[in-house]
């Protein structure tokens, strides 16, 4: 892990080709062929979707909307969400790939793990991230990441899409707020 | 009016739902918007969602209800809540308790949340001014004058089948005087920019005010029902038949009971609903609330997310967790 200066553009299409190559990788080393591919909203479904294109996955793409299972819910309270969950396929029995773009405390992944469960018992979960960051607050921890990095205090990462082109996905290091 | 204040917190939130007077447009929005995630919630295999864990919710019903009451109690077991079913005419008023020492107790139940019917006008608002600051009420149907949910499932049900609500002509047919549903939805329907709102029914149970709510009047209810996107039947209360104020069923029906051939003055993808309990025969046909148009059933579905909506909204304030601390 290094230090990263303030401000800075990663090299996302490299990162996204990256994750796709180990992703499938670990697939086949696990013997699993058709895999059911969940993003979580927003940031994880837009990686999902470029992953479920490079790996020409056939089942549909399901998305996560985690609101109803966050942690801190009566501290930040409802913020309507266009788009609901929406997993069109049953997870009984079926080997998941729940992707994220960030993983960083880990509440996200705990939420989002909750809710599959509450549609079915899958076979199996694999979490793949773009970015695996320090400060884990729960015993969890990404199968496959395309970087791992280390954040000064203040500094934080988002996953940015163009608004024009729903494609061009950036992923930045900011400053604090 | 201090009335529309009690219902926010200082952050502008949500607190209380009493009447749906003195809303903003996009509070309605954010309702709606909410009920929308919440609705695909009673699809899955589990219908139950964790965000109300370990919160209280006593519905406390001073009338008589089914519908509300259940799709209330299945709102809030969706949410994960614990739910307490109070029945007023058999507990602890008819032992002389005052409703005050009554909320008090369940106050000190630690319960979060007051779901509040009651057969005087203003009291779900009487109760929310008097129970402690971590406590919300939402207003179940108080008297003539309120029940907020009912009129944001039918907002709800419009915006499922019309989308956009600047264009549209609803018509509400029959007991408008008497009718909380009623008044709620008109309120609803001009935050919503509904441009065309009319109200139909015989001249005794139409209130003189009501034009001043920018409704417009039909006491015809062929000419009332022209070009109607949207058909709101009210339940005609036959009590009202003995103060003299209604004719027989048998003439109300003929006048302003919702038939077929009725039906096809307005719009041909006009939707019928009705609040329920519906009374067939009396002001609607059997085959039109069993027709393609009506989506009665429909509304009672989305009571549920409409009110798991407004539960989680006023239980989940960044200003709560502040008085929790």
């Amino acid at each position: 892990m290094t230090e990263r200066p303030q401000n800075e553009d990663l090299d996302t299409p490299s990162l996204l080709d990256k994750l796709s190559s180990d992703l499938a990788n670990l697939l086949q080393s696990r013997n699993i062929e058709n895999p059911l591919m969940i993003g979580i909203h927003s940031g994880g479904a837009w990686v999902a979707n470029k992953l479920h294109k490079k790996l020409n996955i056939k089942q549909p793409l399901g998305t996560l909307n985690i609101t109803f299972y966050r942690d801190d819910f009566t501290r930040i309270g409802m913020h309507p969400q266009v788009e609901p969950s929406n997993l069109p396929f049953n997870v009984d029995d079926q080997h998941i790939v729940l992707v994220d773009d960030v993983l960083h405390t880990g509440r996200t992944i705990r939420a989002a793990l909750n809710e599959i469960f509450d549609y079915g018992r899958p076979a199996s979960v694999i979490l793949a991230v773009l970015v695996e960051r320090d400060c884990r607050e729960l015993p969890i921890s990404a199968d496959i990441a395309a970087t791992r990095i280390e954040l000064s205090p203040g500094q934080h990462i988002k996953l940015n899409r163009d608004e024009n082109n729903h494609d061009l996905l950036t992923l930045s290091i900011e400053a604090g707020k | 009016m201090k009335q529309h204040d009690i219902q926010l917190d200082r952050d502008g939130k949500l607190r209380h739902f009493l009447t749906i007077e003195g809303l903003k447009k996009q509070m309605l929005l954010d309702i709606l918007d909410n009920a929308e995630n919440f609705s695909s919630v009673g699809n899955r295999q589990v219908k139950k969602v964790p965000l109300l864990r370990g919160k209280t919710i006593a519905n406390l019903f001073f009338e008589p209800s089914t519908r509300t009451r259940t799709t209330f109690e299945l709102a809030a077991k969706r949410l994960s809540a614990d739910v307490l079913n109070i029945n007023i005419n058999t507990s602890a008023t008819t032992k002389g308790e005052s409703l005050l020492d009554m909320l008090h107790n369940l106050e000190a139940m630690q319960v979060d949340m007051f779901v509040v019917r009651h057969n005087t006008s203003g009291a779900a608002h009487f109760i929310a001014q008097h129970v402690a600051p971590h406590i919300s009420v939402i207003n179940a149907g108080d008297g003539s004058h309120a029940h907020p949910t009912q009129a944001m499932l039918d907002m709800f049900t419009i915006r499922r089948h019309k989308q956009d609500f600047t264009g549209l002509t609803v018509a509400i047919v029959g007991d408008i005087m008497h009718s909380r549903v009623a008044r709620s939805q008109i309120h609803a329907l001009n935050t919503l920019g509904v441009p065309e709102v009319r109200v139909i029914g015989p001249q005794t149970i139409i209130p003189n005010e009501a034009a001043q709510l920018g409704v417009h009047v039909y006491h015809d209810m062929h000419q009332g029902l022209q070009n109607a996107d949207v058909v709101i039947m009210l339940r005609l209360q036959r009590e009202r038949m003995e103060g003299a104020l209604l004719p027989s069923e048998h003439e109300y029906f003929h006048m302003y009971g919702l038939t077929e051939e009725k039906l096809k003055l307005a719009k041909p993808d006009a939707i019928v609903m009705h609040p329920g309990p519906i009374n067939r025969g009396v002001e609607i046909e059997s085959t039109v609330a069993d027709g393609p148009q009506s989506v009665i059933l429909e509304q009672v579905t989305h009571g549920i997310s409409v009110r798991m909506a407004a539960m989680s909204m006023a239980l989940g304030r960044s200003s709560l967790a502040e008085v929790q601390d």
